[in-house]
């Protein structure tokens, strides 16, 4: 695993080390070569950890308190929040929590889009990356049904419905996932069950995701290969670890301000309500962080066309690493590709704005353009860009100028200092 | 520069965005509650008297099934003494049981009991409010856009209605309801309750009052909330600076200019 051979100085250590290397890890995990100059956008690993973390230690807390059964969820959520101590500061931790996740998660992914770390070689970092995206996004759904609340049951009934565009067994699938003829108490003890098994399939993907990245090392704001260790890099401990403790009690600032100033801004108020199959909400709207999805499959009038387009949209990052054709990492070099990806930042959040209005009038055509845009850059942006672009110079070390002279690389340092 | 342009085109679009947005419905009347801001209080006088118009006027029909009388007493709540609670309770006919025979038994309430609902059920609920639930008033604050203040909009918004609208036989006309028909008619009417701290009961001052309650009702932690918040905020903060200052630090063994 490491380069250097690590030898325990106690003879006890050595002889445990012997037979369980977990000292070697350690030692490995601290002494890691890290490239000197990332930035605060590579803190998000760090942030992500917690963030895991947090989620299992509460929800292993609420799921001490909660009752799975339709009859009973909505009020059990109530149980917690008035009677169990603490039941509100732990549960707005975990609904908050899921938000701040998808926060951090999605500027984790345009960190590796800005700087092209999905590329070789980390195209196996990258698509384990995705894999725990797709787990989180079920993990969120499934567990936003659990209060049993109106939005919980109609989103509920909206996404498992989708399946139904499948033909010929699509009915027969969609009933199969409720373990009923309709979203019922079945679909609700499975939900829970699952919910709870994904975050631990999250932490092993965790594990891969980082004994992955441990093999080529981290990327940089340059982009760069670096040799390691060397002057370009710094040992993992203490420098890393301060840094990202530093702009992970940043994060919980932020994170502690929507948990007890606005713990259910980002919620629905509609969730509030118990679950009613009889009353279906005016406008049924996921949570924030899957709205550019939603916004997709309601761009398509066609119901299974909607369908493939949304898991498209999620499917084509995975190949990512091969329709980018440029051999420049970093878009500090990349004077084209920048501004097409500011671009497909904004198409994002408009996707992602539209997705929560309703499908109607200039939100549908918004949604169809953002739609038919976020393709467009995968598909013929990114590959023809790598090809035309005119890349500026790129440096031949972290700490040393860039081979045509030292102008350029003062200024591609200050570029990405504001960054 | 090109970034911060584009960080403004963002904000541009997504704030003509915002103005694009229905305006089907009147926003509702923004009122400055005490229990708004990172600080707010629930003012204790107008919690009590809002428990009053509450169980004078609300309570015949809208139940509050996931509270207790218990919480009548307790901190950051209407705060009513021991005694007073335990009064509270017991003015109430709770259904107990099975007893030793297999009796269902009636007998008076006691401060652990929930609020007794005013139906058996949600059927029978709807069946005797002209086919419309009354909503159940625990989360009712939460479970409404626009939180309190729709709420008290709501309470003050009944209004004839205006030339055109026809409306059915129980059905009445409200200015900030979703579509402004409303099966509930309007029970509020100037000195309907005798407040005991002798507040004129104006139906704005009633609405207030009530609207008060049931946001406590909805957030009985706001106070706890609000005072933790406090705390842990200003916590974060001093630790942030004590890492930012080890960071400077520990790097300028490295890159004094980090």
């Amino acid at each position: 695993m490491s380069e250097h051979e690590y030898v325990p100085k106690s003879k006890a250590g050595k002889w445990f080390n012997d037979r369980l290397p977990l000292l070697s890890l350690a030692s490995h995990l601290t002494d890691y070569p890290t490239p000197k100059n990332l930035n605060y956008w590579w803190t998000f690993g760090g942030i992500l950890t917690f963030c895991l973390l947090t989620q299992i230690i509460t929800g292993i807390v609420l799921a001490m308190h909660y009752v799975a059964h339709a009859d009973l969820a909505f009020a059990s959520v109530e149980h917690i929040m008035r009677d169990v101590n603490y039941g509100w500061l732990i549960r707005y931790i975990h609904s908050n929590g899921a938000s701040m996740f998808f926060l951090a998660v999605y500027i984790h992914i345009f960190r590796s889009l800005f700087y092209g770390s999905y590329k070789s070689p980390r195209e196996i970092i990258w698509i384990i990356g995705l894999m725990i995206y797709l787990l989180m996004m079920a993990a969120a759904f499934m567990g936003y049904v659990l209060p049993w609340g109106q939005m919980s049951f109609w989103g509920a009934t909206v996404i498992t419905n989708l399946f139904s565009a499948i033909p010929l067994v699509g009915d027969s699938i969609t009933t199969w996932l409720w373990g009923a003829y309709s979203v019922d108490n079945p679909t609700l003890t499975r939900f829970f069950s699952l919910h709870y098994l994904i975050p631990f399939l999250i932490l092993g993907l965790v594990v891969l995701h980082i004994w992955a990245l441990h093999i080529p090392g981290n990327n940089n704001p340059v982009g760069i290969d670096i040799k390691k260790p060397s002057k370009d890099t710094v040992p993992f401990h203490p420098y890393i670890t301060i840094k990202d403790a530093f702009a992970l009690l940043l994060f919980m600032i932020i994170f502690a301000g929507f948990v007890f100033f606005a713990p259910n801004v980002l919620g629905h108020s509609d969730n509030y309500i118990q679950a009613n199959p009889m009353v279906t909400p005016a406008h049924i709207v996921p949570e924030w962080y899957l709205l550019p999805f939603y916004a997709i499959l309601r761009s398509v009038p066609d119901k299974l066309g909607g369908v493939i387009l949304m898991f498209s949209a999620i499917f084509i990052l995975f190949v990512l690493p091969w329709l980018d054709t440029s051999k420049v990492r970093s878009a500090v070099f990349r004077p084209i590709y920048r501004q097409f990806f500011w671009i497909l930042v904004v198409d994002v959040l408009v996707l992602g704005y539209v997705g929560a209005m309703p499908a109607e009038g200039i939100y549908l055509v918004l949604a169809r353009v953002g739609t038919i845009y976020y393709f467009l850059h995968f598909i013929v942006i990114l590959p023809v860009v790598g090809y035309l672009e005119k890349t500026e110079p790129v440096p031949l070390s972290i700490s040393e100028p860039v081979l045509t002279g030292s102008a350029e690389y003062s200024m591609a340092k200050k570029d990405n200092e504001k960054i | 520069m090109k970034k911060f342009k584009l960080f403004l085109t963002i904000i541009l679009t997504l704030s003509i965005f915002n103005n694009l947005k229905s305006a089907e419905q009147i926003d509702p009347i923004k009122v400055d509650w005490s229990f708004k801001g990172l600080l707010g209080k629930f003012d204790r006088s107008s919690l009590q008297r809002g428990y009053q118009v509450y169980n004078e006027v609300c309570a015949s029909c809208h139940s509050m099934q996931y509270l207790s009388y218990r919480n009548l007493g307790e901190p950051g709540g209407p705060e009513f003494s021991e005694e007073e609670v335990k009064a509270i309770a017991a003015g109430f006919e709770v259904i107990d049981g099975p007893d030793a025979q297999g009796e269902m038994f009636t007998r008076p309430g006691r401060p652990s009991d929930k609020f007794v609902s005013p139906y058996p059920n949600v059927n029978a609920a709807t069946a005797a409010n002209g086919g419309a639930y009354p909503p159940d008033m625990s989360v009712l604050v939460k479970a409404r856009k626009g939180g309190a203040n729709y709420i008290y909009s709501v309470l003050v918004g009944y209004e004839d209605p205006p030339e055109g609208v026809v409306l059915d036989e129980g059905v009445y006309y409200n200015k900030y309801m979703i579509g402004n028909k409303i099966k509930m008619p309007n029970n509020l009417s100037d000195g309907l309750v005798e407040y005991a701290d002798g507040t004129e009961a104006t139906v704005d001052q009633m609405a207030k009052d009530v609207t008060t309650f049931l946001s406590w009702a909805a957030e009985p932690e706001l106070e706890t909330r609000h005072k933790t918040g406090v705390k842990v905020i200003l916590y974060l903060i001093l630790l942030t600076v004590l890492v930012f200052l080890s960071m400077k630090k520990i790097w300028s063994r490295v890159n004094p200019e980090i």
